[in-house]
């Protein structure tokens, strides 16, 4: 079935169908449709889960780690201030290992007080233990979803996915809403390993001393590391039953290219149709996504980009006294390469405070990172007037 | 790809009118993608909103700049606001309005303008209130009649998914306003307006 919804009710069909067992969630601008969305669904029985009202964000996430500890499938969503406030509790649930998924709506931090997109909210809980995985269409995004869960209870670990603010949480677009019997097999009922049982008692977030504490933080980065083999598998699955499959990196029309522009969220899009025009006018110009930013697709992004001469790294968030974060990140990756295999990298911020990025911006950003040999400075700021 | 553009006022139901398009054109077929412009709407003031149609997939993932359609909910905009802003020249204005077409020479000028009494006819249908007549569905019959794009199967199709209430009524508004259109072409300016404008 074929629906035109807007990507904050993707998100409610995609916790629905993933068949969560208890939501706890505090509306915020502009994530609040998915909150009103999962609560209409709860109270009309279509989707028989548990949702607990909280008064804030911090306690929506501390209720989601009692109910995942008790091994039921448990979902949240926020979005800017209301991710910020429950930073201390995206710790909490990755150090407790609870395959947790939020949704996260990706807008601008205040002040100046911003209703808009940027992903400052998300990339400031980058050090969590979450997984981030940044979705481009309403479909991605509810297919991702459903996905997470697979993710996180496979390895213990809590999955965020975002989308842009408005650009896809209030965007209309067709939907394919997979079948509840495929998503059934592809996604059983949780099975925890571990969980409190009142029949059989066992004690959770005790104290942990300095001779096992360092152990949980190894055995964490273990499940980290087997991230990005997991997704693999998990969206082949996807691809076999439901045709459809997205990856932690995705390189379009990238063959040859001498320039390749990196973006994440819906600036993908956009520029995949700068991308189209470009080479129908015979240029070699290709497009890398980045899906999943935690854990860095560090061996994936090497590969994609050894050898390719220039890279436009497009940055929707700012690490005030640095730079983009996104370019920092592919930096760090880029830097083992061998010298004449590492691409030139151009980091550009752009897009803040949910600022139009339009083809015309990122046709500016292909013509700056090809006009000087090597980028003047770490953060080139587009479109800014001081 | 065609590129629309609708200007109302908070209350009115502009959002819902794109999403109403939107809903009607997939069921024709269409690839669709509707938006508002992104900001914080209050009841009475301007709101605008956007909506792309096309046989391919849409890529392009931010506002329209240079629309090919204008849809206007409320008239009292076209003096208000520079309403046709980036209009493509030779495009199509519909105007919810008891005027005919030719009483808009200054958008003849450069755009094909259609008009209907959509007001009036949510007004004798019951939807909202008087001074706040919901006029979504009576748009979105007049939209259909006046470029062929949707049936009057897809449009009431569309009503049934999207208007939780009074869907009669809405119906009824919607195959009414297709009956109550009145389209000018473009008549183009003479020289010398050219010259002025």
């Amino acid at each position: 079935m074929k629906k035109v919804m807007v990507g904050n009710h993707a998100v409610a069909w995609g916790a629905r169908l993933a068949r969560v067992e208890v939501i706890s969630a505090y509306p915020i601008t502009p994530q609040t449709q998915v909150v009103e969305k999962l609560s209409e669904m709860c109270a009309d029985g279509t989707l028989p889960a548990r949702f607990i009202k909280v008064e804030s964000e911090h306690s929506a996430m501390a209720a989601v780690i009692g109910a995942s500890a008790t091994g039921v499938r448990a979902f949240t969503a926020s979005s800017s201030h209301g991710l910020l406030y429950m930073h201390e509790m995206l710790h909490w649930a990755a150090g407790a290992r609870l395959p947790i998924v939020m949704a996260d709506v990706n807008r601008a931090i205040g002040p100046g007080w911003n209703i808009w997109t940027d992903q400052n909210d998300s990339l400031s809980q980058r050090d969590t233990g979450w997984v981030q995985l940044y979705c481009e269409t309403n479909q991605e995004v509810l297919d991702t979803t459903i996905m997470a869960f697979k993710l996180a209870e496979s390895l213990n670990v809590p999955v965020m996915l975002t989308l842009d603010g408005f650009y896809l949480s209030h965007t209309a677009e067709p939907v394919e809403v997979p079948d509840q019997e495929l998503v059934d097999r592809f996604l059983p009922k949780r099975e925890a390993s571990y969980k409190l049982d009142v029949d059989e008692p066992h004690a959770f977030g005790a104290l942990v001393k300095p001779d096992a504490y360092m152990e949980m933080r190894w055995l964490q980065q273990e499940a980290l590391q087997k991230v990005p083999a997991a997704l693999d598998a998990i969206e082949r699955d996807w691809r076999r039953m439901f045709g459809r499959s997205y990856g932690a990196l995705e390189a379009y029309r990238a063959a040859d290219a001498e320039l390749l522009l990196v973006t994440s969220g819906t600036v993908t899009s956009t520029a995949r149709a700068v991308v189209d025009a470009r080479r129908a006018a015979g240029e070699r110009i290709g497009l890398l996504k980045v899906k999943m930013f935690r854990p860095f697709p560090t061996a994936l992004v090497r590969e994609a980009l050894r050898g390719v001469p220039r890279a436009a790294v497009l940055d929707r968030n700012i690490s005030p006294g640095h730079g983009g974060i996104f370019a920092e990140e592919l930096r760090s990756a880029l830097y083992d390469l061998p010298d004449g295999e590492r691409p030139e990298l151009f980091g550009f911020v752009l897009g803040l405070g949910g600022r139009d990025i339009t083809p015309a911006v990122i046709e500016d950003v292909i013509e700056q990172t090809r006009a000087g040999l090597r980028p003047t400075r770490e953060d080139l700021w587009v479109g800014v007037n001081p | 790809m065609r590129e629309l553009r609708l200007h109302g006022r908070g209350g009115q139901g502009t959002v819902i009118a794109s999403k109403l398009l939107a809903v009607a054109l997939f069921l024709e077929g269409r690839e669709v993608q509707s938006f508002p412009m992104f900001g914080v709407e209050r009841r009475g003031s301007p709101v605008t909103a956007f909506l792309r149609v096309d046989d391919e997939p849409l890529k392009l993932r931010c506002e329209i700049e240079a629309p090919d359609e204008l849809i206007v909910l409320d008239p009292t905009l076209i003096d208000a606001t520079d309403i046709t802003s980036g209009l493509k020249p030779g495009g199509r204005i519909l105007i919810n309005t008891e005027q005919a077409p030719e009483e808009f020479p200054q958008l003849l000028a450069r755009a094909h303008v259609s008009t209907v009494d959509a007001t009036g006819i949510a007004v004798r249908h019951g939807l909202g209130g008087k001074a706040q007549p919901i006029v979504n569905t009576a748009i979105l019959g007049a939209y259909a009649a006046d470029t062929g794009l949707i049936t009057v199967e897809s449009m009431v199709n569309a009503i049934r998914e999207e208007v939780p209430v009074q869907i009669d009524a809405n119906i009824a508004a919607a195959t009414e306003a297709m009956g109550a259109i009145r389209h000018a072409a473009m008549r183009g300016m003479t020289a010398r307006e050219v010259a002025r404008a």
